[in-house]
């Protein structure tokens, strides 16, 4: 399944990353060549195999929904790029 | 005086209790010594006023009888794991700035033992590679190297190379894919990634879930049992933390190993395997033969496929874990007009080339279309892959395997810039065990013709790391390794 240099953009663009024209050759053979390498998976019969979704299958145990800490928020927003009001501040999104 | 930095766990330890010295000297010599050695690049951070205020604490502790099992013991902390007030970026550009307001619970299970936190480690970017080249922050030089610089191997290379070079008592690592392993192999070092479930990943940045776990790097096998008793533990804000209660490893060194099986897996010793580790294994297995084991030939039929399994699981789970960092919260943020651009802005001037890689090929196998091709028969694959194990547990208590196939390489090597592939085959013997989720330990067992150190893992039942340990212990005292 190879893959052109739209998908690249393509792939790109899901993932938020931007990647420049002059690099879309090399990542697109660069892409291929891992996809490729990986394609010798199909020859293993897995007709009969659930997938492992985690060796943790199981055991998997979800506490109470209750908050256990909180009222850190001046704490949290140290780390935000920018703040306004105590919330995290964006680029206007609403036209 | 001795060298107090050469000193092991187990060996400082005993000379905090005689009051031989005290923790407040001996962080001191850590401290210098780091200085001293700053050219291997092993710490991005250096912190010594905590580590000094910690080590008046652990002296006060010692005098008062209040002393915990690491009390005094300076350790260095791995860039993955988030530390309170103290900097921690995954080694990203795009966390430059990043102070967490909490503790993971692993490094807080540390300080809660009484350990000194010296500073934190140098890694790969986002713990995504095997030579701790991908770092923002540089290459770390290995420091057995002669000549020229050699890597220290990844992703937690700063880990290894800050062991070997007595620059702490030992060190945090996490291995997703032979993180912990391979480097300290490269380094001449004991290092143990735990059965999944073991450690808490709590606090400790995100790779891939399924696979990652914390562990120990030390100087022997004696203080990878010391360190990984504390580390572990049930924790009830990871959910994939298994509630299985962490026993006193250290009990079991110098336990006979009479009668146990030792497998040795026929797919891992392919045609064309370099000869000095073929002989080196043989040495291994020699040695706990004569101390009573017995050798079984296994099998492991699914091994070949363990690498694509892996490269494609682990970028997926990347993928997905990696889109947090979106430069609105936290580390870096650079602007756009939109927020889409500021997205853009932010991911393609904060990620590295290896962690966009790997971003892009899981995006592409966790899309639509894809899904069931890729991701869906990786995740088949890698049952097979357990189930492999399984039936090899039957016959065999414990698998001896070497580390990796290749010693320490060059920076800057050029196959492996050419290939990323090329560099993803160094992972060959490690992966396995992360996909099956179980425990296995690197320890050293010799040198190549360049005089580099060589390493081997034993690879346990799933939370079977006692077994490891035994093992283990009785290999490194009839192997003769001299530590750097």
């Amino acid at each position: 399944m190879a893959i052109d240099n739209n998908m690249v953009k393509q792939v790109a663009f899901l993932a938020r990353l931007k990647i420049e024209d002059s690099k879309l050759e090399s990542t697109k053979e660069e892409f291929n060549k891992i996809l490729n390498w990986v394609e010798q998976l199909s020859e293993v019969d897995t007709s009969n195999v659930e997938p492992l979704v985690s060796v943790h299958e199981g055991f998997v145990k979800a506490r109470a929904d209750e908050v256990t800490d909180g009222h850190i928020k001046d704490e949290i927003l140290k780390n935000a790029p920018m703040q306004e009001f105590g919330y995290f501040a964006v680029p206007k999104v609403v036209e | 005086m001795t060298d107090l930095t050469k000193l092991t766990i187990a060996q400082t330890l005993s000379g905090l209790k005689n009051k031989d010295f005290s923790a407040v000297e001996l962080t001191n010599a850590y401290l210098k010594n780091m200085q001293n050695k700053r050219e291997l690049n092993a710490y991005v951070l250096e912190t010594p006023e905590i580590a000094l205020k910690a080590a008046k604490i652990a002296d006060k502790h010692y005098q008062t009888g209040t002393n915990h099992a690491l009390e005094g013991i300076p350790v260095g902390i791995k860039d993955l794991f988030c530390t309170k007030s103290i900097r921690s970026t995954a080694c990203s550009h795009i966390l430059d700035d990043f102070v967490p307001c909490y503790e993971s619970t692993v490094t807080q299970n540390l300080l809660n033992a009484g350990a000194v936190f010296l500073g934190k480690l140098n890694m790969d970017e986002f713990a995504m590679g095997g030579s701790n080249e991908t770092s923002f922050y540089g290459p770390v030089i290995n420091p057995w190297s002669k000549d020229e610089p050699l890597v220290a191997g990844g992703s937690s290379g700063g880990s290894a190379a800050a062991v070997a070079a007595d620059m702490c008592a030992a060190a945090t690592g996490t291995d997703t894919g032979g993180s912990i392993r391979q480097p300290a192999a490269f380094c001449g070092i004991v290092g143990i990634k735990p059965t999944y479930g073991r450690c808490s990943r709590w606090g400790i940045m995100a790779f891939a879930s399924s696979l990652d776990q914390a562990g120990p790097m030390t100087k022997d096998v004696t203080d990878a049992a010391l360190m990984l008793e504390v580390m572990a533990g049930y924790d009830q804000k990871d959910s994939t933390s298994t509630n299985i209660e962490v026993p006193h490893f250290a009990k079991v060194l110098g336990q006979d190993i009479k009668g146990l099986k030792v497998g040795i897996p026929r797919e891992y010793r392919p045609e064309g395997l370099n000869k000095e580790i073929s002989s080196l294994w043989d040495k291994a297995a020699d040695i706990l033969k004569a101390r009573g084991a017995e050798i079984v030939e296994i099998s492991l039929p699914h091994t070949k496929y363990a690498l694509p399994v892996y490269y494609i699981i682990a970028p997926a789970e990347a993928s997905s874990n990696l889109a947090r960092y979106d430069g609105i919260r936290y580390g870096l943020r650079v602007n756009g007009e939109k927020l889409d651009d500021l997205y853009i802005n932010t991911r393609t001037e904060g990620f590295g080339p290896e962690v966009k890689r790997r971003i892009m090929i899981g995006t592409y196998v966790l899309s639509a279309g894809y899904f069931d091709a890729y991701y869906l028969k990786a995740q088949k694959v890698r049952r097979l892959i357990k189930n492999d194990f399984e039936e090899a547990f039957k016959k065999c208590d414990v698998i001896l395997t070497p580390t990796s196939p290749v010693s320490a390489f060059k920076i800057g090597d050029e196959s492996m810039k050419q290939n990323p592939i090329n560099m993803y085959l160094n992972d060959v013997f490690t992966v396995s065990v992360n996909l099956a989720g179980l425990p296995a330990l690197s320890l050293p067992v010799g040198l190549d013709h360049n005089g580099l150190p060589l390493g081997f893992q034993l690879i346990g039942k799933a939370f079977d790391e006692e077994t490891i340990f035994k093992a283990a212990y009785g290999l490194e005292q009839d192997v003769g390794f001299v530590r750097k």
